[in-house]
């Protein structure tokens, strides 16, 4: 993902970046149905639901709009595809690893499309859907790929005349239900690990954002994966998602998007069969700049850290802590740095910033902002919608906020920074670990003790020292508290699409 | 893996020659150009300083196939004699498994944090060795080699290589595909050499930090020793063995049969685990020889271009009079020869395959290691005994129990001195599980995670913090 300390990785040492990728213009979208058992379905009600282009207000395409019915029919194609004997349960570890790899190749060979798509259907800018979100995907799927064959049990030493071991087994059917923020990338992170561990998955994307997702389900059909292995429903939350987070035969959900949503995920989880549930949820995440910070770093991350994607990350770093002797210059720097991020059309390379994902998003946004003025917050630049520009809003700095302001305390998942003052490390520890989130933090400081005695205290799943968004498929992300239950990524990952059995044989006490 | 050759089993041969019929495995370049044969450093190809070469000859006709350069300090088959539908479906498939299952694991080998006492944070970092030095033998050239750079390489380590006398060609033909790849010059080196030469150089190297060796016990013993005098450079071995294979009265007679005619013949008996003392139980002894006998009787020995062919000649003429040594001695010291026991072409080193029964523990076939197409059978009573009996080496690389009793099956695999133990199968080898030696068969562990523990220095961190919390 993206870090602020360098170039993307591009995975070989002396590799050159490669020249500027160009979208695909005028791309037909070929994929709009419901992907079970490697077919492409009508959806049973046979109602279809619309997809638009944030930044053009257009229509993309239409979509099956799934229900119930089809997730039953998705269910029972994934529990056919996990039963002893299948294909899929058949399979050598390395093999289901292949596969992986082997996904990750048409990906990669299919990584302009996929960006063009999720640039038309999210409006975040083309290069960042290139270089991040696809870089992102590709990774992923590779270093899962790696570990199918290296998930192992234990043989364990016990009392008594017995022998003992474990069996990491797959859970069964895996729901994910996926955000509209990052759909391609938030999809992987979720398949890659549930398919390495040999599960079989029923997947909804958001309602915004499907094309991507039914996209990927032609790949995974041209790579060979068994029918039933992999099924997408695209369609609504109250619908697709609830039928997924209270389905019987459905063991385990993954789900990505607010908490709000989150917590009725779980419930729903918990009433119907007690499905294992993780979650990655909002954020409110805090970033500490210490009076002893490169301040020219600082400033960027904190920027790169609230702005990127539109604002809208979970990771967002949507409450900037400034000790108070540099505080004013972080301001004025950081104030310069908002007022010439490029807003645009996310087809140009220029482009930093497209639209706000769609109508409801964009009020919120501007809701908040109004509260941000109202409870005197600082307004220093921008504070309202581009002017003639239907979803996009002007990058929006505040300064002067206090904690109990609305702009500090709720999740505003838009172009909005606010910066806050602080005096010393015990206070802004207080501070910062004061809300029921806990997802990600980062702290700007020269100083060993303060970055260790930090990165201890702060209750959050991840904390970044000198750089921001700093996310590897090789290290587990979640969050403390209300951003999430568990972890995705690493090898963590692996723990919440697992099964651990324990078989224990009694040896015949006298020698055979 | 081998174990594809293992299911294979009884049908090997058949299921081979069907393959190679219907052109699943794609028809071998019998005369294939040789283009490297110098030796391999920061991936260019240089002469040897001394400008020395030496030829590498094949086996199947006794002629030399070209000169290499001699390092001072379609190809596996022309050079090493086994069968290529053999090299094609079995060597080169577990190669492939090997490298990418190493890749796979180069961004997984966690440290560890560490909860120490005090008011400190402590943490490991998983670090490479550094220079590792690498000898690897002939009879599983390419395999051995993937063996040895798949960790070594995952880890992040760089090597010297030093490739078998007898087998140096399709090394350096991968050393060709390394620098292909974009491994930077200088991570892989390759010289191919000799043992007194090449071999000892890279043991006693005061700049080598680990040296990792596949071959006989007695070379083993050297390495291990020049190790030490030189300056304790960390060692991995893997070395011979004479491994047992128990047959027990309730075993599947056909399947047993058949498994311990591959653990012994595999390879032309090449294999450092072969199955090279079979105990029998006494009450089914006498069918189990029969019927051995049988089936080494049918064994295929030819040209090893020859889809039919299972047998290929014996790698060298040092093997084959070795071998042609100790079938004599077995004459001698009164085993019951059933079948085979002498050459079987005038041309090229081939053996025919031999069986003995009625082999007696002290006998020297029962004790030394073969590497050859000799089989010997023995007789046992009881469990007890033949645990005893089977442990009675200083080898213990591998080990089989052919039983249906789940009791039977756990009392031996826990009895048995073994690094490997096979439950009703033999040669079965995947890269997700390790392999090496009790005793004198080595040291160290090749193959799964436990693989990486040779390539890896572990440096523990501890920071002094200001105040610890849990």
């Amino acid at each position: 993902m993206a870090t602020t300390n360098g170039a993307v990785e591009n995975g070989q040492p002396d590799k050159k970046l490669p020249a500027l990728p160009r979208p695909i213009r005028n791309l037909e979208v070929k994929f709009t149905k419901i992907f079970i058992n490697n077919e492409w379905h009508e959806s049973k009600s046979g109602k279809k639901f619309a997809t638009y282009n944030p930044s053009t207000l257009e229509k993309i395409c239409d979509v099956e709009e799934g229900d119930k019915p089809d997730v039953d029919k998705a269910v029972e194609a994934a529990q056919a595809a996990f039963q002893r004997g299948s294909a899929w349960r058949q399979l050598d570890a390395l093999s289901r690893g292949r596969l992986l790899h082997q996904l990750a190749d048409l990906v990669e060979r299919d990584r302009t499309t996929l960006a063009t798509l999720e640039t038309m259907d999210t409006g975040k800018p083309f290069l960042h859907a290139f270089f991040i979100d696809l870089e992102g995907c590709i990774k992923t799927l590779r270093y899962f790929a790696g570990w199918a064959d290296k998930i192992q049990g234990k043989t364990i030493p016990t009392d008594d005349n017995v022998v003992c071991f474990t069996r990491h087994e797959p859970i069964g059917v895996c729901g994910a239900i996926t955000p509209w923020n990052f759909p391609l990338l938030m999809l992987v992170w979720k398949l890659a690990p549930a398919l390495c561990c040999g599960n079989t998955v029923v997947l909804k994307p958001a309602e915004q954002t499907p094309l991507t997702a039914l996209h990927l389900g032609s790949l995974i059909k041209e790579v060979g994966f068994p029918p039933g292995v992999v099924n997408i429903v695209p369609g609504f939350g109250p619908t697709v998602g609830a039928a997924i987070s209270s389905h019987p035969q459905i063991h385990k959900i993954a789900f990505t998007g607010s908490t709000e949503v989150g917590k009725l995920v779980k419930e729903a989880a918990s009433r119907s069969n007690l499905k294992r549930v993780t979650l990655e949820l909002g954020g409110k995440n805090p970033c500490i700049v210490c009076a002893d910070a490169d301040l020219d770093l600082a400033v960027e991350c904190a920027h790169q850290g609230v702005f990127f994607n539109q604002g809208q990350c979970c990771t967002a770093a949507s409450r900037v802590f400034v000790e108070e002797q540099i505080y004013a210059e972080f301001v004025r720097r950081s104030v310069e740095y908002a007022k010439k991020r490029p807003v645009g059309d996310p087809f140009d390379v220029r482009t930093e910033q497209g639209p706000q994902i769609d109508q409801k998003q964009f009020d919120k946004i501007l809701e908040l902002i109004e509260s941000g003025k109202k409870e005197g917050a600082k307004l220093e630049c921008g504070g309202s919608a581009m002017e003639d520009r239907g979803l996009f809003i002007t990058p929006t700095v505040f300064s002067e906020v206090t904690d109990n302001m609305r702009i500090a305390k709720e999740e505003i998942f838009g172009p909005v920074q606010p910066i806050l003052k602080f005096k010393n490390i015990e206070e802004v520890i207080r501070r910062a670990n004061s809300t029921d989130y806990g997802l990600t933090a980062a702290v700007f400081t020269k100083n060993l003790d303060k970055a260790l005695k930090l990165a201890s205290a702060l209750e959050s799943g991840t904390v970044w020292i000198n750089c921001y968004n700093a996310i590897y498929a090789q290290a587990p992300f979640g969050g403390f508290k209300m951003s999430g239950n568990g972890r995705e990524l690493g090898e963590y990952a692996l723990a919440e699409y697992t099964e651990v059995k324990t078989v224990t044989i009694k040896l015949g006490d006298k020698n055979p | 893996m081998l174990r594809a050759a293992a299911t294979l089993g009884p049908r090997l041969g058949r299921r081979l020659l069907s393959a190679a019929a219907t052109q699943a495995v794609p028809a071998p370049n019998q005369q294939p150009e040789i283009f490297y044969n110098k030796i391999f450093i920061n991936n260019e190809w240089h002469d040897a300083v001394s400008k020395k070469t030496f030829p590498t000859v094949n086996p199947a006709t006794g002629e030399v196939i070209c000169q290499v350069a001699e390092g001072d300090k379609a190809l596996e088959t022309l050079d090493n004699g086994k069968p290529y539908v053999i090299s094609y479906l079995v060597d080169l498939d577990m190669v492939l498994k090997c490298l990418r299952y190493y890749a796979g694991w180069a961004d997984k080998y966690h440290g560890k944090t560490i909860p120490i006492d005090g008011d400190f944070f402590s943490y490991t970092r998983h670090e490479p060795v550094g220079v590792c030095g690498q000898i690897i033998p002939w009879n599983f050239p390419l395999l051995m080699q993937a063996w040895k750079l798949g960790p070594a390489l995952a880890t992040g380590n760089v090597v010297v290589m030093k490739v078998a006398e007898q087998t140096p060609l399709t090394a350096l033909y991968v050393a060709n595909l390394i620098k292909e790849a974009g491994f930077p010059p200088g991570v892989v080196n390759i010289v191919p050499g000799f043992g007194p030469t090449a071999g000892a150089a890279i043991a006693s190297h005061e700049d080598v930090d680990k040296v990792a060796f596949t071959g006989s016990t007695e070379i083993g013993r050297l390495i291990q020793v020049a190790a030490g005098s030189s300056n304790l450079k960390r060692v991995t071995l893997e070395l011979g063995g004479k491994s047992p294979n128990i047959i027990m009265s309730d075993a599947d007679m056909d399947w047993a049969v058949e498994q311990a005619h591959f653990a012994l013949f595999f390879n032309q008996g090449q294999c450092c685990c072969a199955g090279s003392r079979t105990f029998v139980q006494e009450d089914v002894y006498n069918e189990f020889v029969e019927r051995s006998v049988a089936r080494a009787k049918s064994r295929v020995v030819g040209n090893p271009f020859d889809s039919k062919t299972e047998q290929g000649p014996q790698v060298d003429e040092t093997q084959f009079k070795k071998i042609l040594g100790y079938i004599n001695s077995g004459k001698q010291e009164g085993a019951k020869l059933l079948c085979g026991g002498g050459p079987a072409a005038d041309r090229g080193y081939y053996i025919q395959p031999t069986v003995f029964g009625d082999v007696q523990d002290g006998m020297t076939i029962a004790k030394e290691e073969i590497f050859g197409p000799v089989m010997q059978i023995l007789k046992f009573k009881t469990i007890e005994e033949v645990v005893g009996r089977a442990n009675n080496s200083s080898y213990g690389l591998a080990a089989a129990v052919f039983t249906k009793d789940l009791d039977k099956a756990n009392y031996l695999s826990q009895a048995l001195q073994a690094g490997t133990v096979w439950v009703n199968c033999y040669d079965v080898f995947g890269a997700q599980s390790p392999f090496g030696g009790y005793k004198m068969s080595g040291s160290g562990r090749e193959l799964g995670e436990y693989g990486l523990q040779a390539y890896t220095e572990v440096k523990t961190v501890t920071v002094k913090i200001p105040q610890k919390n849990s």
